[in-house]
């Protein structure tokens, strides 16, 4: 092989590997993205009518089962949902989110220890969502909440 | 590399692929092998593209009717280069189609085909139909009005069948020729399921082929070459152009969605895409018992004969200048394919420009029913933004009334109008976020003219509303600008016998609310 040749054929090698290459980053640079981040915007749930305040207990936690409206991804449905809600006065109301924060078991009001229990690994809240032992590692975490024209309205779950 | 090489040996030793490699790459070739032959590399490209876009498009997509449609809205309005892997897939389609058709004409025009090549082209035209499915079952797969109404079409003609008609449509899913969730599902299965493993087998079995009996060469050539490197050169030059093509398309142009699939719309002008305009243009010139010449004889005619190709031509092989035959006959179909889709287009309605517009996924307003689309101009002419931030309140609603009412006396309204906005604010949803945003001043004060004349008490606006009159939505599609104000302006004299009476708008007014109504979804 004569080095003319020879050279004739590093040029061809190096052609067909860099355009190759450009073609696998520029779809690299599309797909990865497109997989890895997927949405632009944090969906908000708005906010959705749960109960009358006149309907709650004054100063011990109570379920509240609801119906709101969900935006998962492109699906917008009607779905259930539950809170446990804390009514202290008219005005100061505390909704927590109805799973514990250890792994998402639904936990109970036990009015016999005035705390909240998860029967999953035991984990027990004060009155205010506060762990007081088990494994839970955070506070129970709280609905957004607003009262208007005696009406309980909840939004996103937030860690306390 | 020293302390690679052991591994690389191991490698090479128990598995033989860098062998495998080097005997695909270092293949004989006619020494005339040149660019003419780049177009079968560029086929097994596109596939490619096709799969790996369509794998991606999948991670996104819900196959159900209804749902795909918000799923595809969702991914090119939220998902982060939705719209490129979106483009990519479909403009590569078309690609895909324009590329095998050439490298078809290419091999037909040398005479490629002839013996041994028989069945290397045979399988070649089943690749060919087996891209013309991929085109016929993707298209209903975004679901919107083109997609739904398209399809009809396709599965009209197949239940015309004789005989077999009736069977056909039920294992499209579409007893009886009613589209429905069976269809979608079977020709998602068959597009995604079905026909990649196939194309993957037939794609193998032509490479085999060529491989077997090699590149053809012209008359009476016997001097060879190495397939790697000068060809792969020219190969993957010849791909990288399209690939730019393809994705400047992708980024550039914009792959239409339409209103979501509608079964009950009348004014929708369905047309299959460009690469079948010339089978709809032929349906036209057959009429009564002919039809069935013109929609299946006819096409099954033109593939068989493609199929037949090889026998019909058994001549030497001789030089492409002197095949005069095979320049007429390509000649001749690329002219009556091109004539027939031209006259196709020509005969397609131009849309008004408003219909045009309406054609595109509708923005957050034009969803919304008229009270909130006319609250957006009283939250503007009131000018609340002057002291507030855009975000919800829990002030009660007759609290926010008497608010308005002192904040901002320079705007009159009546109470019930004030009352929209105050209910407006207090449950401000995503899309009315957006539409405080987004929606042109033309719209909002359209709105507020139809909400001050009452107009919702005959009419309804995306669900809210009387029905007596018309319900108005996609107006555009069967009325021109200059008809809606002769009919504001005399309703009896454009629609003999209507109960609406006249409205003498200002001509500010007048623009607004023909403008609005006009851009209705």
């Amino acid at each position: 092989m004569d080095e003319n040749t020879s050279t004739r054929r590093g040029f061809y090698g190096a052609v067909i590997n860099s355009l190759n290459g450009i073609i696998g980053v520029a779809l690299a640079v599309v797909a990865i993205p497109y997989l890895l981040f997927p949405r632009r915007h944090p969906v908000t749930a708005g906010w959705t009518v749960a109960t009358d305040v006149d309907k709650l207990p004054q100063g011990t936690p109570a379920e509240v089962i609801f119906e709101r409206v969900r935006k998962d991804s492109w699906r917008v449905s009607t779905e259930k949902a539950s809170a446990w809600i804390l009514k202290k006065s008219d005005q100061d109301v505390i909704a927590y989110g109805p799973s514990c924060t250890h792994l998402g078991c639904a936990y109970k009001w036990d009015q016999s220890s005035k705390n909240f229990i998860c029967p999953c690994h035991t984990s027990a809240f004060s009155i205010d969502g506060k762990v007081l032992s088990g494994p839970a590692p955070r506070p129970l975490d709280r609905y957004d909440v607003r009262v208007d024209n005696g009406k309980i309205l909840l939004g996103d779950i937030r860690k306390a | 590399m020293a302390t690679l090489k052991p591994v690389l040996d191991w490698i090479e030793d128990r598995t033989g692929i860098g062998g495998l490699i080097h005997h695909a790459l270092y293949e004989d070739i006619p020494k005339s092998s040149g660019w003419k032959h780049v177009l079968g590399s560029i086929a097994l490209f596109s596939f490619m593209i096709q799969v790996v876009t369509g794998i991606l498009l999948a991670f996104n997509y819900a196959p159900t009717p209804g749902e795909s449609y918000n799923s595809l809205k969702f991914m090119l309005t939220e998902v982060t280069g939705g719209t490129v892997i979106r483009g990519l897939h479909h403009w590569g389609a078309s690609i895909m189609i324009i590329v095998v058709v050439c490298h078809m004409a290419q091999v037909f025009l040398w005479g490629g085909y002839k013996k041994p090549r028989e069945a290397t082209w045979m399988v070649g035209a089943v690749l060919l139909l087996l891209t013309l499915a991929y085109g016929l079952t993707g298209y209903l797969l975004p679901w919107d009005n083109r997609a739904y109404w398209g399809t009809m079409v396709t599965v009209q003609i197949a239940g015309s069948a004789p005989g077999l008609g009736t069977y056909v449509q039920r294992l499209m899913g579409a007893e009886n020729g009613v589209l429905g969730v069976m269809t979608f599902s079977r020709f998602f299965a068959v597009h995604v399921l079905v026909l990649p493993p196939i194309t993957a087998l037939m794609i193998a079995a032509h490479l085999y082929l060529v491989r077997r009996h090699g590149v053809a060469p012209e008359p009476e050539e016997t001097e060879t070459t190495k397939f790697y490197p000068r060809q792969v050169y020219k190969d993957t030059v010849a791909i990288f152009v399209v690939f730019m093509i393809l994705l400047t398309m992708s980024i550039v142009a914009k792959v239409p969605l339409g209103h979501v699939a509608d079964p009950t719309d009348t004014s929708f002008v369905p047309r299959p895409e460009w690469y079948f305009l010339f089978l709809f243009q032929t349906l036209k010139f057959f009429e009564g018992p002919l039809e069935l010449f013109g929609s299946l004889v006819l096409p099954q005619l033109a593939i068989l004969l493609l199929f037949l190709v090889p026998f019909i031509d058994r001549g030497k092989a001789i030089r492409v200048g002197k095949r005069t035959t095979a320049m007429a006959v390509l000649g001749l179909a690329a002219l009556t394919w091109g004539g027939l889709t031209a006259a196709a287009i020509r005969s397609t309605p131009v849309p008004n420009e408003y219909a045009q517009a309406l054609d595109a996924a509708p923005e957050s307003w034009q969803e919304m029913p008229a009270d909130q689309v006319a609250a957006v101009a009283y939250y503007r002419n009131a000018q609340c933004t002057k002291c507030h931030q855009l975000k919800d309140t829990s002030k009660p609603i007759d609290w926010l009334v008497d608010h308005f009412k002192q904040s901002a006396p320079q705007v009159q309204l009546k109470d019930s109008q004030w009352k929209s906005l105050a209910v407006f604010q207090t449950k401000l949803t995503d899309q009315m976020r957006d539409a405080l945003v987004t929606t042109p001043d033309y719209a909002a004060a359209g709105a507020a003219v139809y909400q001050a004349n009452n107009c919702f008490v005959c009419h309804q606006i995306n669900g809210v509303g009387m029905k007596t009159g018309p319900p108005l939505s996609r107006v555009a599609m069967h009325r021109e600008k200059q008809w809606v104000i002769d009919h504001f302006n005399d309703p009896q004299k454009m629609s003999p016998g209507t109960v609406m009476p006249p409205y003498k708008f200002n001509a500010q007014d007048m623009e607004n609310i023909t403008h609005y109504v006009l851009m209705l979804p």
